[in-house]
């Protein structure tokens, strides 16, 4: 079986600085890679190559064996990409319900409005927003937000699913709530790519990692290989005995 | 290649998010039965249906001349809402469409002979063309330097018509009263073009409330909002930023090219008649920007209030000064026009209204 996404030596730079050198990484069908690093190293800005925000300097991105190489995002999501956002982008002035209705109508199926909200309201139950689903984005709590941002990927029915930090700000209950609906994701057949600094839960929850730093790919693996990478736990993890403390079951 | 083993994988299975069983008690989600059910279609019904009523009874002309002005800035503030309101691109050249149908419309139905329901439509088809071709250029623009654009825009087109020959450059056309012959003599034609104006009007408002109830709409509002964020959710923004900049020149350019002609002139200094521009943004801040009935609201009551004070002996100078503290006064305190106010007062009429 050939990856759903193959990403082949991408660069990008801005200006003098190399955001991104020479990555390259794949995707298996139903798999979840989980993406870490230390700040700036470039995980955001590899996540805007692959759903065509940024366009590559060198480099080739192939996602179900059609080259979306410098495709526009709009044309990214058509083919089965979706995204969630580090900061978040509620469209304040709209429902949580039309937020989400917005991902099924421009997503993979192109829904019509009334399929569009039925698909919105089914996928706002899956993340646990469905009581919300009347009140305005704008009034959600930050963990009600990075639900919303989830939903909205979601109702885009892909096949992969880019989480940008989804973890990040909230707290532990908030944490196990949003690891489940991961799981569920998963569970449903969609292949996941996401970047996290919880290392508990990105070791948990990933198959494989690809560690960035500076622009540059410093590891790939298992999360148990990645943990105990010395050049991984001097750039980034910096505990040596991290792995034994993170992984459950290790 | 299948996925590594661990323990993320086994737990999927068994602990996927239960899907809830109490889809019963959520809301309605699907629309309901389109925009022929909507108030608000009924509400411009009845509406343009007294608009034309009122005045022919009893062939009342000087309120017909009041009216004519009331549909002509709800026109314009409908149409400029598809932009401001539910794109959230600021155009402060609106008026040139408006102007540029006048010309066409004028030039066929009188230079040409076309019928007038031809040539205004036809006027508004090229309007629309044009404003295509200009909106794939000016809209890759966003923000300040779009509503720059648009200045630059009139601005253009107003030096082009004052120099181009057959337009009759900055002395404008004439239109002769035979032209008024195949409507059955002047006064029948204005009666005639009095009403189609109305129903021009109608098409406004029902128009806005197509797009805002439909998924096309859904889009504008999602751009309005965040455009990166659309795009990422896969909305195509510059074909639909490009569509509703087009959409929202072509009525707009029918009712210049009925009104230029029931006033039996046109120059360019009527036509793109730049103030007027800027209070079409004004009628809308006052109504609600993002409303139907806000924008027609907002284009007759400063429509109306305008008229006041340009007739007015004491006040024929002022009205501009008092329109910039009014627009001051809606974005200081309710910055949702008078129908964001009606909202916050009574919330339940959101549901009724739109």
């Amino acid at each position: 079986m050939t990856a759903l996404l193959e990403v082949t030596g991408v660069s990008l730079r801005f200006g003098g600085l190399h955001a991104v050198s020479n990555v390259s990484f794949s995707i298996a069908r139903g798999e979840i890679l989980g993406l870490i690093g230390p700040n700036g190293a470039g995980k955001t800005t590899l996540f805007n190559i692959v759903n065509g925000v940024y366009k590559v300097d060198k480099g080739k991105i192939v996602f179900e064996g059609k080259d979306i190489t410098n495709r526009p995002p709009n044309e990214v999501v058509h083919l089965g990409v979706a995204r969630t956002h580090q900061i978040v982008k509620p469209l304040n002035g709209m429902t949580v319900l039309e937020n989400v209705t917005v991902g099924a109508c421009f997503g993979r199926d192109y829904l019509s409005l009334k399929p569009a909200r039925q698909e919105a309201m089914e996928v706002l139950e899956r993340v646990g927003l469905a009581d919300r689903a009347e009140t305005s984005a704008r009034s959600l709590t930050i963990a009600g937000k990075k639900r919303l941002e989830v939903a909205r990927a979601l109702a885009a029915r892909p096949k992969l699913l880019l989480l940008d930090e989804v973890l990040a700000g909230l707290n532990p209950t908030e944490i196990d709530q949003m690891i489940q609906i991961i799981r569920g994701i998963r569970g449903s057949g969609i292949s996941v790519f996401m970047i996290e600094h919880v290392m508990q839960a990105i070791m948990n929850l990933s198959d494989r990692i690809v560690v960035l730093s500076f622009g540059q790919k410093l590891a790939e693996g298992l999360p148990e290989e990645v943990a105990r990478d010395p050049q991984v736990i001097e750039a980034y993890l910096g505990d040596p005995d991290i792995a034994d403390k993170l992984l459950e079951n290790a | 290649m299948s996925p590594q083993p661990s323990t993320g994988a086994q737990a999927a299975a068994g602990q996927a998010v239960p899907l809830s069983s109490r889809r019963a008690s959520l809301p309605e989600v699907g629309r309901r039965g389109g925009i022929l059910l909507h108030p608000v279609f009924w509400l411009t019904l009845v509406f343009a249906g007294l608009m034309i009523a009122v005045p022919l009874h009893g062939n009342n002309v000087a309120l017909r001349e009041d009216l004519i002005l009331v549909a002509v800035a709800i026109i314009l503030a409908s149409n400029l809402n598809l932009m401001i309101g539910y794109t959230g691109y600021v155009n402060f050249g609106h008026i040139v469409f408006y102007g540029l149908g006048g010309y066409v419309g004028l030039y066929l139905a009188t230079v040409r002979n076309w019928n007038l329901v031809l040539a205004a439509l036809s006027a508004g088809v090229t309007v629309s063309l044009l404003a295509l071709l200009f909106g794939v250029g000016i809209l890759r623009l966003r923000g300040a330097y779009f509503a720059l654009a648009t200045i630059g825009v009139l601005v253009a087109v107003h030096s082009f018509v004052s120099n181009f020959d057959p337009w009759g450059r900055s002395t404008g056309m004439y239109v002769s009263f035979d032209a008024y012959a195949p409507l059955g003599g002047p006064m029948r034609a204005l009666w005639i073009t009095y009403i189609l104006v109305i129903v021009v009007m109608a098409l406004s408002m029902v128009l806005s409330l197509a797009i805002k109830k439909s998924k096309f709409g859904l889009g504008l509002f999602a751009i309005r909002e965040d455009e990166d964020a659309a795009v990422v959710l896969g909305i195509n923004a510059r074909v639909f930023k490009a569509i509703i900049y087009s959409v929202s020149a072509f009525l707009p350019a029918v009712a210049g090219a009925l009104m230029f002609y029931k006033n039996g002139m046109i120059d360019p200094s009527i036509a793109f008649e730049y103030m007027l521009s800027l209070e079409g943004i004004v009628m809308l801040m006052l109504g609600g920007q993002g409303t139907v009935v806000g924008a027609a609201l907002g284009g007759g009551l400063y429509e109306r209030l305008r008229s006041y004070l340009l007739t007015s002996s004491r006040l024929s100078n002022f009205h501009l000064v008092i329109a910039g503290g009014l627009l001051l006064l809606v974005v200081l305190f309710a910055p949702g026009g008078l129908i964001g106010w009606l909202y916050r007062l009574a919330p339940r009429a959101k549901k009724v209204i739109e």
